[in-house]
């Protein structure tokens, strides 16, 4: 399965990257198992683990961490939004 | 044009700027129906960041093509499911701002006030919650991503509570 990934604002200069497409290893079924797996990379990565508050969107929805990933979705992780 | 296509054509996401009297007016033109329009217009404030003595001298807003645009038009079209519209216009623009300068314009056209006062707040507490933008301010001393408030979320959701 292979998915595209997107950051942005500050977590796109912590991570040094604004978007990476990603095959990912079996065993990753949910946006939450993603995002666990992204942490685990250590160092700049642990921006995006547990407890951090990082919201996301699959193809452009928001939504939760028990959401399932499909093959060629666009995923995204972003802090709070500020605008308005 | 059907209601879902006015809708939709109603949002957009510019690094331009807006004329809000053109906006307001194009609300209620050639139309005899509109009793009422409400307007927001969001700006750029020179605030001083807490604890320090420099004010903020520019902002940039980034967003996420798409799911922005997106977003605001699954807003717009909430807002006229719980009240009764005939019109709404919602600009946000994005890149960089300084003080003074227009960032957000929500505009809604209606029979009565009660409608286009209330949807108008709901669109903008909405938008600050759920519309993914994010602004990094200018400081002399570097630039500094603007942190979530709470009283945005509590503004929100207060709109869950009536429904």
């Amino acid at each position: 399965m292979s998915v595209k990934v997107l950051y942005f604002a500050n977590l796109r200069e912590t991570l040094g990257y604004s978007h990476e497409t990603l095959t990912l290893p079996a065993g990753i079924a949910t946006l939450g198992d993603l995002r666990a797996h992204l942490a685990r990379r250590g160092g700049v990565w642990e921006a995006l683990g547990e407890g951090r508050n990082v919201r996301a969107a699959i193809n452009q929805e928001m939504v939760g961490p028990d959401v399932a990933v499909a093959d060629r979705d666009e995923i995204a992780f972003f802090p709070p939004v500020t605008g308005g | 044009m059907s209601e879902i296509q006015r809708q939709f054509d109603s949002v957009a996401v510019q690094e331009a700027d807006f004329d809000v009297g053109a906006e307001i007016a194009a609300l209620s033109a050639g139309r005899a129906d509109v009793g009422a329009v409400a307007s927001f217009v969001g700006l750029v404030r020179a605030d001083k960041l807490s604890g320090e003595g420099s004010a903020v001298s520019a902002m940039t807003l980034e967003h996420y093509p798409g799911m922005t645009e997106k977003s605001l038009e699954a807003i717009v079209t909430e807002a006229y499911g719980r009240w009764s519209l005939l019109g709404t216009r919602v600009i946000h623009r994005f890149g960089r701002l300084v003080p003074g300068e227009r960032i957000v314009f929500v505009g809604v056209a209606s029979s009565h006030r009660g409608d286009a006062f209330a949807a108008c707040e709901f669109i903008m507490d909405y938008l600050k919650t759920r519309a993914p933008f994010w602004k990094k301010e200018d400081t002399p001393e570097g630039g500094r991503w603007v942190d979530a408030r709470e009283a945005d979320d509590d503004a929100a959701s207060r709109w869950d509570a009536c429904d």
